[in-house]
């Protein structure tokens, strides 16, 4: 009787079971969390190894690192802001072009196209974000930058030529087509991907009651693309165009073929000029001392930089899938 | 037609109402015509793109592409025998790297970290890394790596590809994880299994194909990055040393070192090198896409 009801009978018998496969659990369990944090101090690293690479560099010019305009080897002078000012361009540039058609792009998959249509379309252009930056690049020297020279820098070079603040900024002193407006539209092509699959996936997301609702009370498709989802998706539409920015920002391969490398400030965007990626990709392996120094400071200000807009944008975005 | 109209609309004299109606279809139309191009516009960049790789780089493909090393300067023929070798080396090291710590730690943030603010954290860090310029990848692990050891090196190159690969295998293990049922879970924890059985053997074993998925559009990311390699790997013109200690030549270094460059027989061989490149990861892409469709 009392043997049935007596409770330490059970534990005898517990502990022999658990202990083989409890250390096992524990070496798990941990693996899986120093692996998780891994991640924090891949980019705490970054971060440090940035600062602590381009600290000569600051400390020799200051201020003056970020915005002299002089980059110069023999003196061992490096001022930062033509690459700065380059990289920003560009972007811009990429931003201009990119994000109407990558919003016209989501708009026409999502609402527009024919069901059968849209899944080949879809894969096609992710398939885009896939081709690797140096291909781009490659494409952008050897197909783009002639068209770009013979049909559109010469003729509008020969337009624009004297007029005030536009002969400025379009005249090409030496129509060879590369420059910063050439590396602008190849940018611009690379993110398209970006931007069309998120704010897709995004207009997607949205209910379709509010959809229908529109339709209902008799809204034409462009109205509910308008009035109803891109309100309903405006942060994120926004979030998207900025992780299309950070992209921009940072990219180098393709950049470095088609910008020019110029170490030089031109007013004109068909000039050629230099990103803070280019001029770190063109001059790292030849660089010594200080001047390796100044390149990685480049690398500090693109890591600060990009870092910013990618926190807002994911604060923006949450969570989308984007590989 | 007259459902598409507000009441309020009626009101209006009937010849405004037909303007308001039609500026509407045309707003509508061009749209409609807008949108379009804009999409044919991008995927006539990508068939431009691949139609350019086939025509220029179908002539530089021969045996001797896959059997002869790089030419020196001004040489005759030669091929990317080294250079492929030695990218696939590469990208295998990356992602031999890459898988254990990104699986695990996507695992950490389905399973264990449910919740807690750490782990909310590191998947925010994670999804940064994920769009971090590479650039910077190669910038550190030629910190932390190349110049303490003196020299450019294999091992370097398949680090660097290694932490490029890192964030995505991360995010991809997490979101296939999140997808498996928690009753799944539930049932091999009523069994008497403790958390690491039931995770490695339910859990995983659930989201295999997913997990795959992951590590294959990582090894796609990885085999056509550049940047990084500059600083780390670099490249050589000859077969590599056995033990990476050296500069290991591979394909993308190749191909932007060859492309303008005055030689023809140079130039040929880095568009061969691209329609490889560019083909493989296409195929790895779709694969990976088509494994995903077949799991859902």
């Amino acid at each position: 009787m009392t043997a049935v009801t007596d409770p330490m009978s059970i534990p005898a018998a517990r502990p022999q079971r658990k202990t083989p496969k409890g250390t096992f659990d524990l070496i798990f369990r941990n693996a899986s969390f120093a692996s998780a944090l891994f991640v924090l101090i891949l980019l705490a690293g970054i971060m440090l190894s940035m600062i602590i690479g381009g600290w000569p560099a600051f400390k020799a010019f200051g201020l003056g690192f970020i915005t002299g305009s002089q980059w110069d080897t023999q003196a061992d002078v490096y001022g930062a802001w033509p690459a700065i000012a380059g990289t920003l361009t560009t972007a811009f540039i990429a931003l201009l072009i990119g994000v109407p058609l990558s919003l016209g792009i989501a708009v026409y998959l999502t609402q527009l196209a024919p069901p059968w249509f849209k899944q080949p379309v879809s894969t096609a252009i992710e398939l885009l974000a896939a081709v690797p930056s140096i291909i781009y690049g490659m494409w952008g020297l050897f197909v783009f930058v002639p068209l770009f020279a013979a049909y559109v820098q010469v003729p509008l070079s020969n337009i624009v030529e004297g007029m005030p603040i536009v002969g400025t900024i379009l005249y090409s002193r030496s129509p060879s087509g590369l420059g910063i407006l050439t590396a602008g539209i190849i940018l611009a092509f690379m993110i398209i991907p970006f931007i069309a699959s998120i704010v897709r996936d995004m207009l997607d997301q949205i209910p379709s009651v509010l959809r229908e609702s529109a339709y209902g009370i008799g809204a034409t498709t462009w109205e509910v693309v308008r009035h109803v989802l891109v309100p309903q998706a405006g942060v994120s539409i926004i979030g998207a165009i900025m992780l299309g920015l950070g992209r921009a920002l940072g990219e180098t391969m393709a950049v470095t073929f088609v910008v020019g490398n110029a170490n030089r400030l031109s007013g004109s965007i068909m000039d050629p000029g230099s990103t803070i990626a280019s001029r770190i990709a063109n001059e790292f392996n030849e660089a010594l001392g200080l001047q390796m120094n100044a390149l990685i400071g480049l690398g500090c200000i693109l890591f600060f930089v990009t870092f910013v807009v990618l926190v807002i944008a994911r604060i923006l975005v949450a969570r989308v899938k984007t590989f | 037609m007259s459902l598409t109209t507000p009441s309020t609309v009626r009101e209006l004299p009937p010849t405004t109402w037909g303007r308001v109606r039609q500026s509407r279809r045309v707003a509508d139309k061009s749209m409609r015509i807008i949108t379009a191009s804009f999409t044919v516009i991008a995927i006539s960049v990508l068939f431009w793109i691949l139609g350019m790789l086939i025509v220029k780089g179908i002539g530089g493909l021969s045996v001797a592409t896959f059997t002869q090393i790089t030419p020196g300067p001004g040489s005759e023929g030669g091929g990317l025998a080294n250079a492929i070798a030695g990218s696939v080396i590469l990208t295998f090291l990356g992602i031999v790297v890459a898988t254990p710590i990104g699986v695990l730690a996507g695992t950490y943030l389905a399973e264990y970290g449910k919740g807690s603010k750490l782990a909310d954290l590191i998947r925010f860090i994670n999804d940064i890394l994920l769009s971090a310029p590479s650039i910077l990848i190669g910038l550190f692990v030629y910190v932390i790596l190349v110049e303490p050891l003196g020299g450019y090196s294999g091992w370097a190159g398949g680090v660097a590809l290694g932490i490029i690969a890192i964030p995505v295998i991360v995010r991809t293990t997490e979101d296939m994880l999140r997808l498996v049922p928690g009753p799944l879970r539930e049932a091999g924890a009523a069994l008497g299994a403790p958390p690491s059985v039931v995770i490695t053997s339910i859990t995983w074993k659930a989201a295999k194909a997913g997990m795959v998925t992951g590590i294959l559009l990582a090894l796609a990311r990885i085999a056509g990055e550049t940047a990084p390699l500059i600083f780390t790997a670099l490249n050589n013109n000859f077969w590599f040393s056995a033990d990476l200690m050296g500069g290991v030549s591979n394909l993308p270094v190749t191909i932007y070192m060859f492309a303008s460059a005055p030689y023809e027989n140079w130039q040929q061989l880095a568009w061969a090198g691209s329609l490889i490149i560019t083909m493989s990861i296409l195929l790895l892409s779709i694969i990976a896409r088509r494994i995903v469709r077949g799991s859902k």
